[in-house]
């Protein structure tokens, strides 16, 4: 995190718990509200906390997903907003909820935060629902749905030269074998790269497994500062830097087979030195970042390509062990989700430092990175 | 230690009931432009934005901060959209402030706005849910009942409703924005109107507007050194709470978290008396008697008392020793997701000196107030002309 | 002018549909079930024991489900109301019509139902009404089988007996 000229000490926070609904192709009996609690319970029982010991909670959804306005508000009662808290809502993915209270932690009247967001993709026609994310006066009159949208990306890869069928099928293939290992996971799978490739298209260049699952579930992550972080968890995962920044908006006047916003995000948490934008197509970039495990926010296969390249992960790098978006995909949830699995490496002792990526809007619009190591920042800035 | 933080540039659209002269994007840089005028400042300059609105069913595009960011300079920067019920203008202020206070960024943009009549907005605040009976009437159906629970507790005669009504309706004549301009409004035609949900009247009742509000926030040091028209307010005290829509045994005429958020921002403030130490408030007043009841919960008069300071006259800019809502409020304009911020925006052009014809004389701190939902998101500032 | 058109296109109207399938989830699908057999069924918090109805799942102030089911009286109190006057899209009620919260024998909680069988100038806070249901054929999961409330007939609430649930 680098404040624009401000040079003042980021203060340490973590992620001490992390919690998450088994994620399901449709959950029939229960609402959202039904769906988060037991989420929020896990999340605080895991480190003996309560709604009373939080100075702060933040959560993210979307009123269209729900079918709702003000649906976040029937949320609160999973947690009991009782005494009055500190509270406030994004209608965006849980990630951009963190990041908000990640930076009010900055501030040292309170030490504590809960985040958490939900969604149940399964009740709509998610696809006409995200086309509404698109300008209202010459894009979505046209009905893009996301899944051609992200098509038109994995062409232009393609046409690019750099990358093909084979590669998204591998990816796909490897997410879901990792995905196996994950209980919360919804879709996993044993097929070869070159099973895959026999499926049919869905929308050309883009077959089945290259798609994400349709997924109801709820998440939820409890941040804490300093000394506190020390006190709630052996292994704390320790934000180092989180940045995260937007492109424009008509996809003719952006260049779909490269993520320069996820790579400027990369930058501002400290992982990557400043200066220069995207590395463009056709390789790893000399300036790669440097961690044990990557979970990278990519709904679509294409993505995670361009995203890898974006941030110059090396093979060493570990990406998506959980599965990422392709094993489970919930709108709102899974870039949230994405921190906490990657806090939980950390957490868990199998990474000593980790990257979590979160994406937003029609083909990789807005991207957000999170830095976290199992020692608080000291490095790099 | 929260960083010092103030405005330094604030802007808002023309109000008007339908905006049919500009897209949505057309609607937000209007008030964006008008700010980093004000602000002596650039798009290039802004660090990060926030963007806040009500619900998206307003104007049928879903997150449109994905569509906005170019429209708003945000192409490159880090971009939030806050969502908070009818709170969120000031949530969505809060937000932006904290970005700063924390030592993030150190320029912020900040926008709210709504469209709605680009949709329905009767109909985006209810949508029918099944298994729920379809009784509500909009907002009102919600919040008369409450008014009248209060009318009964406190013991007020019913006429106090319409000298809100009246006061803010003529205030806003002196706000060139304000989207309700009615010229010989007076006592009689407000207690004439159509009573809506007895006992709240057609004009005790916020209007439907389409309209945008933005501020640029900034850290001490580029507030400073900023060349603005006006000096920068500096935020005193910021604060948020919210408490649950229904619960056994809750006061929904007095919620405890709107008592509990304005105790945290008096206390940052260094307040103790409101009502002598605060010049001008801009307090959320979408039906005339949340008038009486606010001064009774921001501890500007005792409990049951609001509506006697109401009665007084206390509370008019003209003549009164606390002027509330000079620009005519909520009553007077209400984008939605806007409404919140202008009172935030309107607290700061006071302390700043630039409200014009509205100005209070000598305003040295200023109070602005925004809640939501079923009165319970409360979000809220205090401004001053001295540096905290 | 402008390529054939001869005026500048200034509104674009986009016809909208999406199809939701809502879940009532456990609470109140129990509670609709009741409803099914003409009974209001309420749910007792196991923290601060007050009853909710309708019951929501979770009790909104201590964050626990809510699994003690209890069965209420069809008799309540009017602890305040409005009278509804404005006509708005979707309507299906002749207005006016008094909209009041209902704190039905029981429960800790008032709910909003609508009155019917009085004039809308005699409604009061404090009266006693009665629910009226469809007939017991048109039973169903759905708040559509409790038509409205109407006096009860019994001598009004005194204020300081529901004066907190304002």
């Amino acid at each position: 995190m680098a404040a624009a000229g401000g040079g003042r000490p980021v203060r340490p926070v973590a992620v001490v718990s992390f919690a998450q609904s088994k994620m399901m192709r449709r959950e029939e009996l229960r609402n959202d509200v039904e769906v988060l609690q037991p989420v929020i319970v896990d999340v605080f029982e895991k480190i003996g906390l309560s709604k009373d010991d939080m100075g702060f909670v933040c959560s993210g959804s979307c009123d269209y997903l729900v079918g709702a306005p003000f649906s976040f508000v029937q949320a609160l009662d999973a947690v009991g907003a009782w005494p009055p808290m500190r509270e406030s809502h994004v209608e965006m993915d849980g990630a951009f909820a963190l990041y908000e209270a990640w930076t009010q932690l900055q501030e040292d009247d309170i030490d504590t935060a809960l985040v958490f967001s939900f969604g149940r993709s399964s009740i709509s026609e998610l696809g006409r629902v995200l086309t509404l994310q698109l300008d209202p006066y010459y894009m979505a009159p046209l009905w893009p749905d996301p899944v051609a949208l992200a098509a038109l990306q994995a062409r232009a890869l393609i046409d690019a030269g750099t990358y093909g069928e084979a590669d998204f099928a591998e990816v796909a293939a490897r997410s879901r074998r990792d995905a196996r290992n994950n209980p919360n996971a919804q879709v996993t799978g044993d097929k070869t790269a070159q099973e895959l490739l026999g499926d049919d298209y869905v929308v050309a260049p883009l077959r089945r497994h290259a798609l994400p699952p349709i997924t109801d579930g709820a998440t939820a992550i409890i941040l804490a500062a300093g000394d506190r972080a020390r006190d709630l968890c052996e292994r704390p995962a320790w934000i180092t830097g989180m940045d995260h920044r937007i492109e424009t908006h008509a996809l003719g006047a952006r260049d779909l087979t490269i993520s320069p916003t996820t790579r400027r995000a990369a930058v501002g948490a400290g992982l990557l030195p400043g200066g220069g934008e995207g590395s463009g197509t056709g390789g790893v970039s000399d300036d790669g970042v440097s961690v044990d495990v990557a979970e990278l926010h990519a709904p679509f296969a294409p993505q995670e390509l361009i995203l890898r390249d974006a941030l110059g992960l090396g093979d060493a790098v570990v990406v998506n062990p959980s599965g990422g978006a392709l094993a489970a995909n919930g709108v709102m949830v899974a870039g949230l989700v994405r921190i906490g699995e990657a806090a939980s490496r950390i957490m868990d002792a199998t990474a000593q430092t980790a990257l979590a990526h979160a994406t937003s809007g029609p083909c990789l619009q807005q991207n957000l990175v999170c830095a976290l190591a199992a020692e608080p920042a000291g490095g790099r800035r | 230690m929260a960083q010092r933080t103030a405005v330094i540039g604030v802007g808002q659209t023309y109000h008007k009931a339908k905006r049919e002269d500009v897209s949505i994007a057309g609607l937000v840089r209007e008030a964006a432009v008008r700010a980093l005028e004000d602000a002596q400042m650039d798009w290039s300059d802004i660090d990060a934005v926030v963007i806040g609105k009500a619900p998206d069913m307003f104007e049928g595009v879903v997150m449109p901060e994905l569509y906005l960011a170019p429209a708003l300079g945000a192409v490159g920067k880090p971009m939030i959209r806050v969502h908070t019920a009818g709170s969120v203008g000031g949530s969505t202020a809060l937000v932006a402030a904290h970005l700063v206070s924390s030592g993030t960024h150190e320029r912020v943009l900040t926008v709210a706005f709504e469209k709605q009549s680009d949709s329905d907005a009767m109909w985006a605040l209810s949508i029918p849910q099944p298994f729920s009976a379809p009784l509500l009437a909009g907002a009102g159906g919600y919040f008369a009942p409450i008014i009248r629970a209060y009318m009964r507790r406190s013991g007020a005669p019913d006429h106090i409703g319409i000298l809100v009504a009246v006061k803010d309706r003529k205030q806003a004549l002196k706000n060139p924005y304000a989207h309700l301009h009615i010229e010989d409004i007076s006592f009689e035609m407000v207690r004439d109107s159509i009573m809506l949900w007895d006992p709240v009247r057609y004009l005790e009742t916020c209007p439907s507007s389409d309209g945008a509000a933005a501020m640029v926030l900034a850290s001490e040091s580029v507030a400073d050194s900023a060349s603005a028209s006006y000096p920068p307010a500096w935020i005193h005290g910021m604060a948020m709470r919210s408490e649950p829509t229904m619960f056994a045994g809750r006061d929904q005429v007095n919620p405890r978290a709107a008592r509990e958020c304005a105790a945290d921002v008096y206390d940052q403030a260094g307040i103790t008396e409101p009502r002598r130490e605060i010049d001008v408030a801009e307090v959320y007043v979408p039906f005339s008697w949340y008038e009486p009841m606010w001064l009774e919960s921001l501890g500007f008069a005792a409990e049951g008392e609001g509506w006697k300071l109401t009665d007084s006259g206390a509370t008019a800019l003209d003549g009164g020793d606390i002027p509330w809502n000079c620009s005519g409020g909520v009553l007077s304009t209400n984008p939605i997701g806007a409404s919140g911020m202008l009172r935030f925006l309107e607290a700061a052009m006071q302390v700043r000196g630039q409200a014009g014809d509205h100005q209070v004389e000598t305003v040295r701190r200023a109070l602005g107030q925004a809640y939501g939902g079923g009165s319970q998101f409360f979000a809220m500032w205090v401004l001053g002309a001295d540096k905290p | 002018m402008y390529g054939g058109v001869s005026e500048p296109v200034t509104m674009l109207a986009t016809p909208i549909r999406i199809e939701y399938e809502f879940t009532a989830g456990l609470a109140q699908s129990r509670y609709l079930k009741g409803i099914a057999e003409g009974r209001f069924l309420g749910q007792r918090c196991p923290k601060c024991e007050k009853v909710y109805v309708p019951p929501r799942g979770s009790c909104p102030t201590d964050g626990v489900p809510t699994t003690d089911e209890v069965v209420l009286g069809n008799n309540g109190i009017v602890t305040t109301y409005c009278v509804v006057n404005v006509p708005f899209q979707g309507q299906s009620i002749e207005i006016p019509y008094i909209c009041a919260q209902i704190l039905l024998d029981g429960a800790n909680i008032a709910f909003m139902g609508l009155i019917q069988e009085i004039p809308t100038a005699e409604i009061r806070m404090g009266m006693r009404v009665e629910a009226v249901w469809v007939d017991k054929k048109e039973l169903g999961p759905t708040m559509a089988s409790v038509k409205y409330f109407r006096p009860s007939g019994e001598p009004d609430a005194a204020y300081e007996t529901f004066s907190e649930y304002l």
